[in-house]
């Protein structure tokens, strides 16, 4: 998946996380802000990290605003944001899945 | 026995909401991608909701999932979703006929085919919202085996009859009607949310209403309303005493080999009976009134 614009997905409500995800041509490039990010930030980055993988997006950049979000929300959020970079309007459910 | 009494709503577009909402314990849990999500949220909020179905948050707590209708442009991605995500049920909004449901009902079974879920294993709910989908609650209630209730809708319904929320007089047909279409499919029947949050009087008035008419629950909008729901719902100790009387002289009258049944003198009807069972079920699923 080829990041094309900028894009946001996502909230900076509790249990959250706000996500901007913008292209370049550098590989990807992860940033996380967390109020847990001492206890659990291996966990979030592995979590954006994956998705992005099972995306395909390779290059990147990425900054995630966490509020304490559950890992599938993280997984929501990360889907989201990358499908509008990338100007993808249907989910490849067979990946997915 | 299945207890349906409550069924909460949950915007699918609130990450808090739905990694939380679970603890009310609510019966049933509506993931809403219809009208709580907004033009723009639809795609974010999809995920959000196959994500959360592929969680075990909520073990023991039946999650339905309402999609946007299948003739707009989101209903059958919000189906994939649903269905992959697993998803227990899956709402149907505003109803009208019975060919709606064979329609969602074929594709909810392409879903299943393809994703390798057991075909016929997503249930199905319709929700009646309009006058003809009153009209037609006996077919919608009736369209396809996979259906295990129907739903009112009160806000829809009374714009489409031209009129507004009041004491409860302008839904009385369509309860009543919706009522009857479930109970002759032997299906459950869902009563509308009530609207006013601040309100705990009117609403458990309405609650008793409903209760008397014979609904099963009804959709919420507020969790504090869950409880006061549950237990208005739950037998007292009177009516388990009463019902375990009953049972009892029912259970003597076949070991004597008697055809008619007497409890202090007066003789009990077999649905007095088959009630009594009912109230002792009930009270063995839901505990008793507080």
């Amino acid at each position: 998946m080829e990041l094309k614009q900028e894009s946001l997905a996502g909230t900076l409500e509790s249990s959250d996380l706000f996500i901007r995800i913008s292209p370049s041509d550098e590989p990807l490039e992860v940033v996380i802000n967390s109020e847990v990010g001492h206890q659990f930030g291996d966990q979030i980055r592995a979590a954006v990290v994956e998705t992005l993988e099972m995306l395909k997006v390779t290059k990147g950049i990425v900054i995630v605003e966490d509020k304490g979000a559950l890992d599938c929300t993280i997984r929501a959020r990360v889907h989201a944001a990358a499908m509008r970079a990338a100007g993808v309007t249907e989910v490849d459910w067979e990946a997915l899945s | 026995m299945t207890l349906r009494r409550s069924m909460l709503f949950v915007p699918g577009s609130s990450a808090a909401m739905l990694s939380t909402a679970f603890i009310f314990k609510p019966d049933s849990v509506m993931f809403d991608l219809e009208d709580a999500v907004s033009l723009r949220e639809k795609d974010a909020a999809r995920l959000l909701v196959y994500r959360t179905l592929k969680m075990p948050l909520y073990d023991g707590i039946e999650r339905v999932v309402r999609i946007n209708p299948l003739s707009s442009p989101f209903g059958h991605d919000d189906l994939q979703a649903a269905v992959r995500g697993g998803a227990d049920v899956i709402r149907l909004p505003k109803t009208n006929t019975a060919d709606e449901v064979h329609e969602l009902e074929a594709a909810v079974a392409e879903v299943e085919r393809d994703c390798g879920r057991e075909v016929g294993s997503t249930r199905l709910m319709a929700a009646i919202e309009s006058a003809s989908g009153v009209v037609n609650a006996t077919s919608i209630a009736t369209a396809s085996p996979r259906i295990v209730g129907i739903a009112l809708a009160g806000f829809d319904y009374v714009m489409d009859m031209q009129t507004t929320r009041g004491d409860g007089t302008e839904l009385f047909y369509a309860r009543c009607a919706v009522l009857h279409a479930a109970r002759a499919a032997e299906i459950d029947a869902f009563d509308v949310v009530f609207p006013d949050l601040n309100d705990e009087e009117g609403f458990m008035k309405e609650v008793e209403l409903i209760k008397r008419l014979g609904f099963n629950g009804k959709s919420l909008i507020n969790p504090r309303q869950i409880e006061l729901l549950h237990n208005a719902y739950a037998p007292t100790q009177e009516d388990v005493d009463y019902a375990r009387r009953v049972v009892a002289a029912a259970e003597q009258a076949e070991a004597d080999g008697l055809g008619v049944i007497s409890l202090n003198g007066k003789m009990v009807d077999a649905p007095v009976v088959e009630n009594a069972k009912r109230v002792l079920n009930r009270a063995a699923a839901s505990g008793l009134r507080k």
